[in-house]
């Protein structure tokens, strides 16, 4: 009963969504109040109607009704519940209902907080995020119903892939699909800019936080992403350049240059054109990624069950949504005069060149992961992109976004000066270079890590340089500076925060180029010297879980004689999937992670039971990731600007109403 | 590919550029429809066989080994007069899906079927601390470092394996990490058949 009223749900928020794409756009062509304030209500009314679907699902999961085929397909009586709960969006189905809860989530934000927006402006939108709530519908309803029931049920499930039984894996996906759904805003109010025919810089005002918000979820998506890889695989490393992995960087990157360039807009009227197309790449590389990772035309270990059929309805979708886009870019941009003129060298002309190295780091990690598969349907050949590529590629690329990080948001608008700039950042350039000096000196010949080093010391000092001169510290007294520090408005603090994140993580990268590791085979009362630790296995033994058995190792780590840490890492046994998973055992302290991973264990030559131990020693590592929450600490400060938090000012009442009865 | 829209300076150039995003994703758009129609009738498959070595020996080429391992290097010439079936594997230290895979090479390495490897783009160090760690269930293993060797067996990425019958020529080729339902449904029935033939 209760995943038919999910099934039902369902249908019903694809029959609101239909009403939402056709009455608001239609009220607002014609003027029409009423038709245009129908679109608040039908996007929280379609909100409400998706929760109550995703509910259901969850109901399904929870109770383990195993009449429904996607339970069966992904869950398992004996899984822990939270594991059951956030198998839900496990699994392709399950998934798709969240992305579009989620979705929902944004139309009725937009909703809710833009009381404010022009009503043709508001009701635009609407009908475009209508419109992409439909086609999702359409998709889930017509292709992926996670409702299907089977008769007989069968005694149990098959479990879901131990790889995900993770609670990183748990709060990845919704993190990363506000992210990815995020920039289904900003895609709908760029269009309805271009049906509109005009960005002015109220239309920043509004795209700006949503682009924001976006970031900061995607931000925070892919690096509990990279952390799960780094603690589950068990491999050590963090990033491997999957095509997965790439699919979501790229929104990532062109939302970063949306970021700032709809900065532009808002504050100089500049920009606006290239602005308004960023809003609709970013989204265009979402659905991209949505794509790739469920048509099948990928090859990659993060690839749902794929399906040609599936893949042909999202190719239709996408086609559908960018294609019209672009097309409607193609027809209005031309008629959108820049206002704000500037200079080369200033605010206006460090966001271009982020831009342009954005874009340009963008354009190469797409051409490396769609490369090969074109390549294959053109000429047949196959061949790999690796990481060999997109390090070699984007690294150079990179260098000089970092080093313009620091020196653009000194620069003034309109027309900036360079020298007294850089006359401030001669102190964090002396850091940066002792950073790389230092870092030669006492790890050894590591050109890239030390460069990675100075880059970090370079944005750290460069944030806080920013900070010290809109303070005024060196010109007023340092009581008088500290309290212009305080009112300093939010927006400066959020991306002096979000720069010094970059730093903090390109530091945690640094210090991970530095990592050593060792393979050692220990009998149980056996230890190792490693990394200035003494590390003994105390034993291995056997371990029983929920749901899968394990053999686990102690090893004590001693410093000068002294217990420091215990460490506990082992290997798990799912006999539902039957499939093996390490768990490595990692200590975690400002100075890096002490890693340990338990191999094999055999018999050696003298016939003495012995374990096979890997041991990193990875300097710094947990910073990457601190790092990235210190971004999406900023892009938070930025959003709680005073300037965002009071409500954007509406456009001139008499624009409004001049527009509402054209 | 697109940044070019924002410096086009003159107003008839501009007027062009704004057609390129269009432009880049209509074409991009083609070519994933023609991918699909290739998924659904057989031509175009990321993980499948490539058709032009399909019922052929593998290309002519010789390996090195990985000196660590004390394992035989692998060239062309081993596929000659064996005796029953073998399983060629290509993998790399650095590959997250190898390790995934790697329990079922070892499945098959005990049920006597002889995995041959191909360490691919990797550094000696590395491949040989994946092999300590994870257990070697390779009998011959040979080391492609520039990965020229991958490129002529039309390699998609690692991992990647193929199945070869007796004569050496190549029955079965799967680009991805082996699963347990590919264990059980391809691998196992094919490697039995090409067995008792």
């Amino acid at each position: 009963m209760i995943p038919e009223l999910g099934h039902f749900a369902l249908i019903l928020a694809a029959m609101l969504a239909i009403a939402q794409s056709i009455l608001p756009l239609w009220g607002a062509q014609r003027g029409d109040t009423r038709l245009m304030g129908s679109a608040a209500p039908l996007a929280v009314a379609g909100f409400i109607a998706i929760t109550i679907s995703f509910a259901a699902l969850i109901w399904a999961y929870v109770t383990n009704d195993m009449t429904v085929v996607n339970v069966v397909a992904n869950s398992h009586s004996a899984k822990p519940m939270l594991f059951k709960v956030t198998g839900v969006w496990g699994n392709h189905e399950g998934s798709l209902i969240l992305w579009v809860a989620v979705l929902a989530g944004c139309s009725a934000a937009v909703a809710a907080f833009g009381a404010a927006l022009p009503s043709a402006l508001q009701a635009r939108v609407q009908a475009v995020m209508g419109m992409i709530l439909l086609g999702f519908l359409a998709f889930i309803i017509f292709t992926s119903n996670p409702f299907e029931r089977i008769w007989p049920p069968p005694p149990d499930g098959q479990g879901l892939n131990p790889l995900l039984q993770d609670i990183g894996l748990a709060i990845h996906p919704p993190l990363l699909y506000v992210g990815y759904v995020g920039y289904a805003v900003t895609f709908a109010f760029a269009v309805a800019a271009l049906i509109e025919g005009r960005v002015d810089a109220a239309w920043g005002r509004w795209v700006r936080p949503w682009s924001l918000a976006a970031w900061a979820f995607l931000t925070m998506g892919i690096s509990i992403g990279s952390w799960w890889a780094y603690y589950e695989l068990g491999w050590g490393g963090y990033w491997f350049w999957d095509p997965v992995e790439n699919a979501s960087l790229l929104p990532w990157l062109a939302g970063t240059a949306l970021l700032h360039s709809a900065i532009v807009v808002e504050k100089r009227e500049a920009l606006k054109i290239w602005t308004v197309l960023l809003a609709l790449m970013a989204f265009t590389l979402s659905l991209l990624g949505a794509f790739l990772v469920r048509s099948g035309v990928l090859n990659s270990v993060h690839s749902f069950a794929s399906d040609p059929a599936r893949g042909l309805f999202i190719l239709g979708l996408l086609g559908i949504y960018v294609t019209g886009a672009f097309a409607l870019f193609a027809w209005r941009a031309p008629s959108m005069a820049p206002a704000g003129v500037f200079a080369p060298i200033s605010r206006e002309g460090g966001i271009v060149l982020n831009n342009l190295l954005l874009c340009s780091i963008t354009a190469v990690v797409l051409v490396g992961t769609l490369y090969p598969l074109f390549l294959d349907l053109l000429t047949g050949q196959m061949i790999s992109v690796g990481p060999p590529f997109f390090n070699a590629a984007t690294a150079p690329l990179a260098l000089p976004l970092v080093m313009g990080m620091a020196v653009g948001p000194m620069l003034a608008w309109k027309r900036a000066n360079l020298w007294p700039v850089l006359q401030r950042l001669w102190w964090v350039a002396c850091m940066a270079l002792l950073a790389f000096i230092l870092t030669l000196t006492f790890a050894g010949w590591h050109v890239l890590s030390a460069l990675g080093f100075a880059c970090a010391f370079w944005l750290i000092c460069g944030a806080a340089a920013d900070i010290a001169d809109r303070a005024g510290v060196g010109r007023t007294s340092l009581r008088n500076a500290l309290n212009r520090a305080r009112h300093l408005p939010r927006a400066a603090w959020g991306a002096a925060i979000a720069h010094a994140g970059m730093g903090v993580t390109i530091l945690g990268v640094a210090g991970m180029g530095l990592a050593v590791e060792k393979l050692v085979a220990v009998p149980p009362g056996g230890s190792t010297q490693f990394a200035g630790y003494e590390w003994r296995l105390e034993g291995v033994r056997d371990f029983i879980g929920p749901n899968f058995t394990a053999r686990k190792a102690t090893i004590t780590v001693l410093r000068d004689g002294r217990v420091v840490h215990v460490m506990e890492p082992s290997k798990r046994y799912f006999p539902t999937g039957r499939m093996t998973t390490t768990e490595a055992s990692i200590r975690t302290s400002v100075a890096g992670d002490l890693y340990a991973v338990l191999g094999e264990e055999r018999a050696n030559e003298a016939g003495v039971n012995e374990a096979v131990l890997r041991l990193h020693n990875n300097p710094l590592a947990p910073w990457i990731w601190i790092g990235a929450g210190i971004m999406a600490l900023g892009a938070a400060f930025s959003l709680s600007d005073r300037r965002i938090r009071i409500a954007a000012p509406a456009r001139r009442r008499k624009d409004a109403e001049a527009e509402a009865s054209a | 590919m697109s940044e070019v829209a924002k410096a086009g300076p003159k107003p008839s150039r501009r007027k062009l550029l704004v057609y390129a995003p269009l432009g880049v994703a209509a074409a991009a758009g083609l070519g994933f429809w023609a991918m699909l129609r290739g998924l659904q009738d057989g031509s175009f498959n990321p993980r499948g066989v490539p058709s032009a070595l399909l019922g052929k020996p593998p290309p002519d080429f010789a390996l090195p080994a990985l000196e660590s391992s004390g394992l035989p290097a692998l060239a062309s010439t081993d596929f000659r007069g064996m005796p029953g079936p073998v399983v060629v594997n290509f993998w790399a230290s650095w590959c997250p899906p190898c390790i995934i895979e790697h329990p079922h090479l070892m499945a098959l390495q005990r049920q006597g079927v002889p995995v041959w490897g191909v360490n691919y783009k990797d550094r000696a160090r590395d491949a040989q601390a994946f092999l300590t760690r994870h257990g070697n269930p390779y009998a011959r293993l040979g080391v492609d470092k520039p990965g020229r060797v991958a490129i002529d067996w039309g390699v998609y990425g690692v991992p990647e394996t193929y199945i070869l019958d007796r004569n050496g020529i190549i029955r079965w080729r799967f680009a991805g990490a082996i699963t347990p339902e590919l264990m059980a449904q391809d691998i196992q029935p094919l490697i039995r058949r090409l067995s008792a033939r």
